[in-house]
């Protein structure tokens, strides 16, 4: 098999067969050019001089350049051909379930009625869009076992920001001022940081020794001043958090409700719910689970599910179907008293939607169930490749990620970034590395379903050939990637003296 | 199912290598009773042709700028996007990539950062800008927080103008913080009244939004005299960033941060999402900031390249004690934006600013001149307006009628101005559709 490989490698050369160079914008520009054609004045000229108060005005735009379509078109066609991308080739990058995303779900996201329609239009003129919202809550609560959900939340920290504000509201409802959350220390960042922002004062529950939580570490922490936990289910370890039945439980029986993480939801679709483990409330990424493409860093979507105990507190409006005796079709309600508010703007990135929701369709229940096989299937296939050569800190069956540490690499000199760095030579996005925080030197492989066994033992025998050249050849790791336009950059010198924005070069 | 490879024969095989004889017992760390035992019931899977026509189905059931003449804005704007935006945008290596952690293949997505991180400087007149945020009202409340966290005050002014939504949805972000809220008057031309009485030496900031969500363009350097009077900070929101084309910088008039909704900048309505916040600062307040940054650096060669920096603000390094939760921003939105300001340049977007402008005025003047309509808040505006009408949801029935999707009515918003529509003409509003909507509103057949 590896003698096939060397006979066709995944990648010859960095880039398209050539690397452009390609200056940025600004440095492009030439006075006089543009992009654009505006139509006509069809009204009387007027200067908005004469109309505006002095000092309103301003005199030019400066930041922007001036450049022919052509030249913009180049421009940007060339930076693209700079970045690796889900449909270039393997993204395993944990935690971020860099799935395919399908090209159905961006044909539809683009028809004129979803992709022109406004947030203020009339509901009688939006009853597609509301009728699509309704059907993708009710299909996501039969996912997750939860009763309500509300697709408002911008991105998975925004609905994250929302579930803790609900068990904040329902801790109030309720006449009680609690101010602890409990969050494990394998958690995303954004859990403390989203409990902070709610005036939580956060207490870190240490794992097991087998890297999930147990309901010893919990029962401890609880008590009248613990608002709830928030865990992360698999965890981020890509372990089934097999206490959790109890751990619940135990917060519930001192009054606290349970939040759960919902990034890694994609292991558990069709398999087990959320809701049925005794999760109150929780959030979904439709970028990760449910295909819509990350596009750089969003925008995604984070919509929030919610058990009835919570429901009254979910964020407004709520999008309600009528009786048949008003009329029937779908509206907006604003009545919800005891709501935590609204997050967005308008009623969230409704573009997300469409999409998961014509991935959904695509799928059915036999299709999502598959994803979270296959990508299980493909997680542990990897683990069982490669862990001769990389160290598994906790050797237990994984859900759909698996976690490496770098012990194994410890005499070579090499470390975990040497070995990401070196992925990328052979035409890889690196793993999550570093993360979580519990695991030295971590290295986080989420593959997802999406990647084929041809794929999978590609990139297996890469990462083996990579453990191999750390012992032979550690300085070729040390200095990767050597096949990119660009080496390894200076990340301390761009912290050091921030340059966040291009200046002209003086005396021009 | 077409996005899955695997035969049974693959399956098999990994199933042998792993050292278990069936699919079922990978879900063995699952204990039996919590598993799922029956099939989901969501609806069972169609064909891509099927999902296709489904889809098309339901969203023929919208309204959208191609069946209306759209004179509604209100915080999300109808504008014309060239073709280059999409098509570019559209591009794998840009949809199908994520948050730029591995730089030395992420330098597209870097490099057009901070491309954006540089219009949106020379747009505000500020020195330092975000790598986006969720929308126009969170960039709104996560000023707020920031201008908090600078000045270890807790009390939020905010002048009158401010889009109700975002509003609301600083208030959501400020609940759970030791806080106040603070509203301004609005005084009689429809621009926010002095806020001096209102600011002391516990305000962390001035909101004011520019131009007003009612339209008025308003006062920014009285503004920004009042709030650091006392050394609270101003804080600019602006919910249409086509404004920024023709309007003095917020910079430049004292604003120490400026941000908002750039959805105006190619990005489409898409039933309000997704959307683009943008927000920028003075350079003293970057530590402060939320959201990614990127900053050039160069590479191990000495060859100049871009990377994400000063992460230590936030959740992913400092949890609890970041800057903000935030984490997937709007990345995809942003590079649209930067694509679009590159098509329509320094001058473009002068021009096309002007060109909503004249729009306005002409339609202010005609309303001016119809009888039954009024224009009853008399400060300039940029390209919104509101309309006082004898009914305003009969206006607004008429001006469907005449295939006109005529605006904003206030009765929820600002009922105190009796019936009346808030009207946006962009460029896509022709003479002769700004003339049927007069004539609709004023009940002309």
């Amino acid at each position: 098999m590896s003698g096939a490989m060397e006979e066709r490698p995944l990648v010859r050369n960095a880039g398209p067969g050539i690397a452009y160079e390609e200056p940025l914008v600004f440095e492009l520009s030439r006075p006089g050019r543009t992009g654009a054609s505006l139509p006509e004045l069809d009204v009387p000229a007027v200067d908005p001089a004469g109309v505006l108060p002095a000092g309103a005005l301003r005199d030019d735009c400066p930041g922007l350049p001036e450049l022919s379509e052509v030249e913009v078109v180049r421009h940007f066609t060339r930076l693209s051909t700079w970045n690796a991308a889900v449909d270039l080739g393997l993204y395993p990058l944990g935690s971020c379930t860099m799935k395919y995303n399908p090209k159905l779900n961006e044909k539809v996201a683009r028809l004129p009625g979803f992709a022109g329609a406004h947030p203020l239009q009339p509901v009688e003129l939006a009853q597609g869009i509301l009728e699509l919202c309704w059907r993708l809550e009710r299909a996501l609560a039969e996912i997750t076992g939860m009763d309500r959900v509300s697709l408002q939340p911008a991105a998975g920290a925004q609905g994250e920001f929302a579930g803790v504000m609900m068990i904040r509201a329902y801790h109030r409802s309720r006449g009680e001022d609690r101010r602890k959350l409990l969050i494990p220390d394998t958690a995303h960042g954004t859990n403390p940081a989203s409990a902070a922002l709610n005036g939580f004062e956060v207490v870190a529950v240490p794992s097991g020794p087998d890297g999930v939580l147990h309901p010893e570490a919990v029962a401890p922490l609880m008590g009248p001043d613990v608002a709830g936990l928030m865990l992360t289910n698999p965890n981020t370890l890509g372990l089934f958090e097999d206490h959790i039945v109890r751990i619940c439980e135990i917060v519930h029986a001192s009054g606290g409700l349970v939040y759960g993480d919902g990034a890694n939801l994609n292991a558990l679709l069709g398999i087990a719910r959320p809701g049925d483990l005794g999760l109150d409330v929780m959030h979904l990424n439709l970028h990760k689970t449910f295909s819509t493409p990350h596009g750089g860093g969003g925008p995604g979507s984070g919509p929030v599910a919610v058990k009835n105990v919570l429901a009254p507190h979910l964020p407004v409006p709520v999008v309600r179907k009528r009786e048949a005796s008003e009329g029937g079709g779908f509206d907006l309600d604003y009545e919800f008293p005891r709501s935590i508010g609204r997050l967005h703007g308008n009623l969230g990135n409704a573009g997300m939607w469409v999409r998961a929701w014509t991935y959904l369709r695509s799928l059915g229940p036999d299709g999502l169930r598959r994803c979270a096989e296959m990508a299980v299937l493909n997680a542990n296939y990897l683990k069982a490749r490669l862990e001769g050569a990389f160290h598994v800190p906790y050797d237990r069956p994984v859900m759909h990620e698996c976690v490496f540490s770098d012990k194994r690499l410890a005499d070579t000199g090499v470390t975990t970034l040497d070995v990401a760095k070196r992925l990328i030579d052979h035409g890889y996005h690196p793993p999550t590395v570093y993360f979580p925080l519990v695991v030295h030197g971590a290295l986080m492989i989420e593959p997802t379903e999406s990647e084929s066994l041809e794929g999978l033992d590609r990139f297996a025998e890469t990462l083996l050939a990579i453990a191999r050249e750390a012992r032979a050849d550690p300085e070729t790791l040390k200095n990767a990637p050597h096949r990119t336009r660009l080496t390894r950059l200076d990340e301390t010198r761009a912290a050091r003296r921030p340059v966040l924005r291009w200046q002209p070069p003086s005396g021009s | 199912m077409r996005y899955i490879p695997h035969t049974d024969a693959d399956v098999r095989r990994m199933l042998e290598t792993i050292g278990v004889d069936h699919l079922d017992a990978l879900f063995a760390c699952i204990p039996e009773k919590l598993r799922l035992a029956r099939p989901l019931d969501v609806p069972r899977a169609s064909s891509e042709q099927e999902v296709l026509a489904e889809l098309g189905a339901l969203a023929a059931r919208n309204a959208h700028t191609d069946r209306f003449t759209w004179f509604l804005g209100a915080g999300t704007y109808p504008h014309f996007i060239p073709a280059a935006v999409d098509a570019l945008a559209s591009r794998a290596e840009f949809t199908t990539s994520y948050t730029p952690y591995q730089p030395e293949i992420s330098q597209g997505t870097l490099q057009a950062i901070f491309e954006w991180q540089t219009m949106i400087c020379g747009l505000t007149g500020l020195e330092v800008a975000n790598a986006s945020l969720y929308d126009g009202a969170s960039a709104g409340a996560e000023a707020a927080l920031m201008a908090m966290r600078a000045t270890r005050r807790s009390k939020v002014v905010v002048a009158a103008g401010l889009h109700p939504h975002y509003l609301d949805v600083l208030r959501t972000y400020l609940s759970g913080l030791p806080s106040e809220i603070v509203l301004g008057a609005r005084g009689n031309d429809g621009r926010a009244a002095s806020v001096a009485s209102l600011v002391d030496d516990e305000t962390a900031c001035v909101i004011v939004q520019q131009p007003a969500f009612l339209g008025p363009v308003q006062d920014l350097a009285r503004l920004s005299g009042e709030a650091h009077a006392s050394g609270a900070l101003l804080v600019s929101v602006t919910s249409e960033a086509l404004s920024l084309g023709l309007l003095r910088a917020p910079g430049e008039l004292g604003a120490d941060i400026a941000c908002g909704e750039a959805q105006s900048f190619g990005v489409p309505m898409g039933f309000g999402g997704p959307h683009l916040g943008f927000l920028a600062a003075r350079a003293a307040l970057l530590r402060q900031m939320p959201g990614r940054l990127v900053g050039e650096t160069v590479d191990a060669r000495g060859q100049r390249g871009f990377v994400l920096t000063l992460s230590t603000r936030e959740q992913h390094i400092r949890r609890e004690r970041a800057t903000s939760n935030i984490c997937t921003n709007q990345g995809l939105c942003l590079l649209m934006a930067t694509i679009y300001l590159s098509l329509l340049g320094r001058v473009g977007l002068r021009e096309l600013a002007e060109l909503n402008f004249a729009k306005a005025e002409y339609a202010r003047a005609r309303v001016r001149a119809a009888p039954g309509l009024r224009l009853p808040l008399a400060a300039p505006v940029f390209n919104e307006f509101v309309v006082g009408v004898p009914d305003a949801a009969a206006a607004l029935a008429r001006a469907r009628d005449a295939g006109l999707l005529g605006g904003l009515d206030l009765a929820p918003f600002a009922p105190e101005l009796g019936p009346a529509v808030l009207v946006c003409t962009t460029e896509l509003a022709s003479r002769a559709s700004i003339d049927a909507l007069v004539a609709a509103f004023a009940g002309a057949a």
